[in-house]
Formats: C-alpha cells, structure tokens, sequence
C-alpha cells in the first residue's frame, strides 16, 4: 500500500470517528462551537503524532524484544497519559503561547480512546515507523476534519425547528449517523 | 509472571520519573493561591463564568481578573473563603448583578413576519432580527433560558425583567443573548460607562452632558418610586439640587414630545426629587465600592471637582479636595445668586457628597498655600484639575480703572462671600451672557434704583438662558441694545459718573454664525451711571503656573484654558485630568458635572494601569444617526406643567429663591407626559 492510498484510507475511509466509531465523546462534547471544535482537532493531531510513534517505539523495540506483547493495553495506557503529561509540562514552559491555545483540550486527549485506538492500529497493521507516523498524523486530521464538520453543522442545527425531545444531544446523535453514513459510501476505495 | 510484574513496575517508576523530572525542569512558577482557590471552585468545569475551566477561572481570580464570585456554583461559605485567600474580606468583592437595557420590547415595529424557530439567536440569522430596531429585545427569551437561577422573566411588554434579589452576576443572560439587551455589570462599571452609538439611548439622554438615563428616572417617578430615580440620577450626576435649579436643559430642546407639543419639564422632575429627598429628612444611602487605597488630589471644589471625587469615592478611590475659596462649591456657591441657588441647599447637596468619605481642605490655593511637588511627594498618584474660570475679561477701554468699576465674577463672589461691597445708584452691566444678568438680578436685590444691560448685539443674539432673560425683563431690568462701550467716564474724585457707548448696526454673520455689530461713526452717548460692571466671559486663572514643575509643561490652548483629550480629560501630563471651565471654558455646570465623570472614569483606568483611551463608540453628546425625528406621530398636546415662581413684588427686594418647586401631582402628570422613548420607539398618546 502506497502512501496515498495509506493518507485517504486514514482520513476518509477509515475515519475514526465516522467509520471506526472511536473517540465519540469529545465528538458530542466539544462539537457545540466551531471555535472549540478546532482547538480540540489540533490537540488531537499534537498528542496523536507523539502517541502513535512513541507506541510503537515501545512496542517493537521493547514490548516484542523482551515477549511482553500481552501487556501491550496496559503499557500503553500509561505510556500516553505520562505522555500528555509531560507534554503539558513541556508547553507550558516552553510554548506558552500554544498551550494557552491547546490549554483545557490536552488533559481531555489523556483518556480518549481515539487516541488507544490508533496506537493500538498501527500495531496490528503492521506498519512500518514511517507509515506509523503518517497514518497517526491523517487519522487525527480525520479526526479534526468530522469534528470540524460536525461542529458546523451543529451550529446550524441552533436555528433550525427541532422538536422538544430531540433537541441538543439527540439530534447530534442523528445526524453524527447521518454523516457517518454518508462516510460509508468510501469503505472500498482503497 | 515474574517479567510482567517487573516490566509493569519499571515502566512506572520510569514514567514516574521522568514526570517528576520534568516537573522539575518545566517548573513554571505558579501563584500557589491558586490551587488553594481552584480547590474551593466547583470543579464542573462547566464554564458558567466567562473562563475555560475552573483552573483558568482560579487563576483568573488571583490574577484579579475575575471577582472572588466569579464561580457560578459554589456557594457564599466558599466564596468568602477565596475572598480571605484573596486577602480582602469577604463580602468585599462588587457583586456583578444583570441589567436590561431595552424597554421598547414588542413596542418596537417588526419589519418582516417570522415564522421561524422561537429563539433570538435563530432569529438574528434573518437580517440581524424582526425589530426595526437595530438593537432592541427580541422578546424569544434566549437569556430566561439561560438563567440557571430563575431570575429572569420575559415581561408582559415583550422584555426581559430582572429580578435583582435572584440574580448572581454569572453572565450566563448576557452570553445568551445575541444583542446586548443584558449586560452583568458591578455598580463601578455601570457608573463609569460613556454614551456609546450602540446604546439604548432616547434623545435627551444623548443630549445631556451628564449623560443622565433620563427616561428611565421620570419612570421611577412615575410609578412614585422617588428613592430609585435619585438614584439612577445619582449614577451620572451627584448635584440634583443644584442642576434641578440652575440647568438650562438642553436635553429639553431634543424632546420627542417637544416635536408636536410643549417639551417634558425633565428639570423640573429632577428638582422635584431631589427636593424630595431634601425634604423628607433623611438620605438615601448611596453605594461605595471597597477601597482599592489610591489617593487622587482634586483641585477645586466646583462642580467638575465635586463631580470627579464623588465618582472616584464611589468606585472605591480617596479622592481629596483642595479648594481656594473658604468654602467648596465653585460657580455653584460664588457665581450662581442666592434666589437661584440658596447656600442652605448647596450646603446639604455637598454635606452628602462629602460624608461619603472625601477628605476636603478648603482655603488653600495651589502655588500660594501648596505646590505640586509636595502633592505629589505626599503620595498623590494622579491630580484633577478642575480650577474653573474665575478670571474675569477686561474691555480694554480707558478709565476701566475708576472707582465704581467692578467685573462680574469677582463681583458675584464677593457678594456670595458676604463681604461689604460699595454699590452704587444707578449701575450699567457690560455684557449679554448669564453672568451679567446675575448682576443686574442681584443688584436689584441689593437695592439698586436703575439696572442697565449694556450689550453689542441685540436680545436674540444673548448667550444667557432664555428663562434668565426673561426674569430679568419682568424684574424691570433696562436692555441697552446694539451698545458697545467706549470710556468710562469720571469725577476729579476718580469716581465713576457715566458710561460712553458707541451704538451698533448688525452686519456680515461672522464664525459663530451670529451677525457682526458694526459701530456707527459718531453716535456717542453717555449713560449716566455710578457703578459698572464688565461682565464679558471669563478664563481660568493660571497663575499656579511658572513655579518650576511639571505644571509647566501643560498644554494651554489659545483661549488660556488646560489643553484635554476631549474623551478621556487627559492632559499632555499623564498623570494630570481636567475637566470643567478650566478645559471647556465658561459653560454649564451639567457639561463640569459630565467632564468629572469622564475624568474619573480616566484616571480609573489610569490607576489600574490601563491605557487611558475613551470607549471606541463614545457618543461624545453627538446623537445617534436616526433618532432625531422631523415629525412624531400619535401626540395629544397636553399642556406643559408651568415653573411655578415668587410673585416679583414678593422676590425683587430680597434673596429668596424665585423659581419652585413643582407639587406631586404636579410631577405625576408631567412625567405622564414622558413617552418613555427609547432609540426608535416611544409610548405614543392613547
């Protein structure tokens, strides 16, 4: 599989969120604005780059080379949420001006399971570091891309007449259904 | 087994300890209130206070950002234990509380049918909203639904109402809502806030200087809430007494009703409550902010410097007056006569602003008794100026010099100091302003056979108030139109004898657009008269100039008075504010009134260490494209409560107050007469 193919298999074909149905809380939390819904997909892109690499450095030159394979969840928990951890630490004292932008998104990213997800993906698929890399990079741009989308649509939705007992949460889960279907329409492209 | 074990511990103990390393090296040094406060936050994260989670609103809060009750959750225990943290006490903190801005509700016209979904936000997609009104309430009640306390309820006439005793300041309303119908402000914001184009302001209150919510006060009178229109007067302007007696309402000229019919009496109903006030025996209590401990030296006690230190006092300032004079007042006291503003009542209007807590130290001029090192080596942290204009114009003509000539302000101020003055039989008065007509009404007081006004233009031309000139023609005052002065005439005693004037014909309009007198050659008349009084504008006396500090790098305009940012009243001297006469010139005590709160405002910002600019929609007594209407319609005229007054027999020989006060039936029907306007939309008459 080329990088193409690998880059639109991630975003759209097997887009987490639409496709793989991971990560749907944020996807219902932080879909109200379209402000907060951008600062949350670059938090995502941020952590999941770091993630999806340091994972599998962990795992192949460590988890494999010693036989540990079957504590790779538990690892990798804990891998990521010191990750974040430190991430935040680092931002803070360094990019002040990016950790005032990412701020509150980054603890939130520390038990997101799109982010599991996609380290534990890279692994059974068996890619490559590189591939690892770029596949974490365009799955979180997938990632940014449906909570973009979402996000306006739910801005949109404000005004519209919604009946009383599907307005807000309800509503979004019909139509998060509606574009995942939509989504569908790529399963076989690649 | 055995490796698992080891293999889970070590991968702990080394994310462990790279954590803690980290935590080391990326140390950022944190405020440590600010776990404290974070621990007594709810915690919800639920953003109810303006910030992005409870750590941003902790540090908010200890960065003074945001007030101790920022938190919409917790409850007052709590509160008052981040007060403590905060190290004020509890309590202290303004309360933020929601205010409506908008009475036209479903007053206001619509310009399209909608049929669409019963929310305001969806509603302002659609072309910025029904109303007419580009500002106005929507009435779909986006804000009561966003209270999470109960207190907002859409009212009967298509607006929200706030119910003060339920409301907690969370912003929540203010957040909701797509225009800016409900602003959450503490008591100092809204005090200090300036006339924006985007306001919801009727024609007079965009006129008044002061910037006084004028409809909103005849409002509270007439549902007989007198105590509240006091106060809503008091936000903008600390001397009802004064104004309601000496103020020539030029918000009256901007009457909506006054398009179709007589005006609304506004200043009548002004002096009404204030007298009821006075009259009733007590005060009502007036709000102060907690101290915040900054000390501002107020240079004269006029009406700007009263103005200013009533304003920083309520805001939470130490304001401390320095006045020249024996006592504070200004114009109000030796410029304005005894039968248009009794001392009595000037004293008790000025007690009132005094007791809120303003240190005052009368009898002392700057440059004589102190000077400005020592103000601000005593720890002055900025200075308002507010000197007035108490240096009369000479004419310029000879035997100006003579014994019997006097000028107007310095005469005035001897008289409103009690001190023994030589008046004369027959007096002529130079000049066609208000001052010069205070003359002549006070020296027919004091008993003066004939009062002249000498005056170069004619009655149409004069800048005094129009009630003034024609009190003064009823009280047998002489005009001498079309007069300009030549000489003065005198004895071998150097005793004045008469006054010799060239008479004028009107000519060219000149720059202020009133037509130029021009002399006729030949025409000199003398005026037998033994006493004469120039009363022909005045300047502010500069004279604390020239001493070697930093008062000389002042910038003096070419009509000798302080050179301001008409916005801010912030001299080239970052530190020096002036408003009043001293900045404008001679002008009306409401406009002194007006500087000294935008002064206050200033030097507000400037004690926090903000930048001194004004509101970028400051209206600045412009008016609002769109308000001023050519016609209204739906007027029944009904007639004008007339000012009642003393008989002249009853007033001419003594210095009792002429104009009085209205009855309370009197003030319930004239604020009937209020249409209760707002930018577009007005009560019209059934």
């Amino acid at each position: 599989m080329g990088y193409f193919e690998l880059i639109i298999a991630c975003i759209f074909v097997n887009n987490i969120l639409l496709a793989q149905f991971l990560g749907n809380c944020p996807f219902l939390g932080t879909s109200k604005k379209m402000e907060t819904a951008v600062g949350m997909g670059m938090a995502v892109i941020f952590v999941l780059v770091l993630a999806g690499t340091i994972t599998w450095v962990i795992y192949t030159f460590i988890l494999v080379k010693f036989g540990l394979v079957y504590l790779r969840t538990i690892a990798f928990i804990v891998v990521i949420a010191s990750l974040v951890q430190f991430v935040e630490m680092f931002l803070k004292k360094s990019i002040p001006a990016l950790y005032a932008g990412l701020g509150i998104f980054l603890p939130l990213i520390t038990t997101n399971c799109a982010v599991m997800g996609v380290c534990v993906l890279n692994i059974d698929k068996e890619f490559t570091f590189l591939q690892a890399l770029v596949a974490s990079f365009f799955y979180a741009v997938g990632f940014a891309l449906a909570l973009i989308l979402f996000a306006g649509l739910r801005e949109r939705i404000l005004l519209a007449r919604v009946p009383k007992p599907l307005q807000d949460t309800s509503i979004a889960l019909i139509t998060a259904g509606m574009i995942s279907l939509a989504f569908f329409a790529f399963q076989g492209m690649v | 087994m055995v490796e698992s074990i080891l293999f889970t511990f070590s991968l702990g103990a080394v994310c462990g300890l790279i954590l803690s390393f980290a935590s080391k090296i990326f140390y950022v040094y944190e405020d440590p209130r600010i776990a404290r406060v974070e621990n007594l936050l709810a915690g919800a994260n639920c953003g109810g206070c303006g910030f992005a989670g409870c750590s941003a609103a902790a540090e908010a809060i200890v960065n003074e950002d945001a007030p101790a009750n920022a938190c919409i959750l917790i409850g007052t225990e709590n509160i008052s234990e981040i007060a403590i943290i905060m190290g004020s006490e509890a309590g202290t903190a303004e309360p933020l509380k929601s205010y409506n801005n908008c009475n036209g509700g479903n007053r206001a016209t619509d310009r399209f049918i909608y049929n669409g979904l019963n929310t305001c936000r969806a509603v302002t997609s659609f072309y910025g909203g029904k109303r007419d009104c580009t500002i106005g309430c929507l009435g779909f009640g986006d804000c009561v639904r966003a209270c999470g306390f109960d207190a907002l309820h859409l009212g009967p006439d298509g607006y929200p109402e706030v119910d003060r005793e339920k409301c907690v300041g969370c912003g929540a309303c203010e957040a909701a809502c797509p225009k800016s119908i409900l602003e959450v402000r503490t008591v100092s914001q809204r005090l200090l806030h300036l006339n924006a184009y985007d306001d919801a302001l009727a024609p007079c209150a965009q006129t008044c200087p002061a910037e006084i919510d004028i409809p909103r006060y005849i409002g509270h009178i007439r549902n007989g809430e007198y105590e509240a229109a006091v106060n809503t007067i008091r936000e903008r302007n600390p001397l009802l007494l004064a104004c309601g007696r000496v103020c020539p309402h030029p918000c009256e000229s901007y009457c909506r009703r006054g398009v179709e019919d007589e005006p609304v009496s506004i200043n009548q109903l002004k002096r009404f409550v204030a007298d009821y006030e006075m009259n009733s025996g007590k005060r009502f209590p007036i709000e102060c902010a907690p101290d915040t401990g900054n000390r501002v030296a107020v240079i004269g006690g006029g009406p700007a410097g009263l103005s200013c230190a009533y304003f920083l006092r309520r805001i939470g300032h130490r304001p401390e007056i320095f006045e020249a004079m024996p006592k504070l007042g200004g114009m109000l006291r030796y410029g304005i006569p005894e039968y248009r503003l009794p001392k009595k009542v000037l004293d008790w209007e000025i007690e009132g602003i005094i007791n809120l807590g303003i240190n005052a130290h009368t009898n002392v001029r700057l440059g004589v008794d102190f000077d400005f090192g020592s103000l601000i080596a005593s720890g002055f942290d900025a200075v308002f100026f507010s000197v007035g204009a108490w240096n009369d114009y000479n004419l310029g003509i000879p035997g100006e010099d003579l014994t019997g000539c006097f000028t107007g302000i310095d005469f005035l101020a001897k008289i409103g100091n009690n001190e023994n003055v030589r008046i004369g039989q027959r007096v002529a008065v130079i000049g066609g302003g208000n001052t010069a007509i205070d003359c002549c009404r006070t020296l027919l007081r004091k008993g003066v056979d004939k009062v002249y006004l000498v005056y170069r233009r004619t009655r149409k031309e004069m800048p005094a108030n129009e009630v003034e000139i024609i009190a003064s023609e009823h009280e047998g005052i002489d005009f001498v139109f079309l007069a300009a002065p030549n000489k003065v005439v005198g004895d071998e005693k150097n005793q004045v004898t008469g006054l010799e004037y060239l008479k004028m014909e009107l000519g060219e309009p000149d720059a202020s657009g009133r037509r130029r007198p021009i002399p006729v050659e030949g025409s000199e008349t003398v005026l037998d008269v033994d006493m004469i009084i120039t009363a022909i504008g005045q300047s502010p006396l500069l004279a604390f100039r020239g001493k070697g500090d930093r008062l000389d790098e002042l910038e003096i305009t070419r009509w000798k008075t302080i050179e301001v940012e008409p916005a801010t009243c912030q001299t080239n001297v970052p530190y020096i504010f002036a408003a009043g006469d001293a900045a404008t010139g001679p002008s009306l005590v409401v406009t002194a009134i007006g500087g000294g709160r935008k002064a206050a405002r200033s030097i507000d910002l400037f004690l926090n260490g903000k930048p001194v600019v004004s509101h970028p929609e400051f209206l600045l007594n412009k008016h609002i494209p769109g308000t001023i209407f050519e016609s209204v319609e739906g007027i029944v005229p009904k007639k004008r409560t007339e000012m009642p007054e003393l008989p002249v027999e009853a007033r001419i020989n003594n210095l009792s107050e002429v104009d009085l006060v209205i009855t309370e039936a009197d003030a319930l029907y004239e604020a009937n007469r209020c249409l209760n306007c707002c930018r577009l939309c007005y009560n019209a008459d059934q």
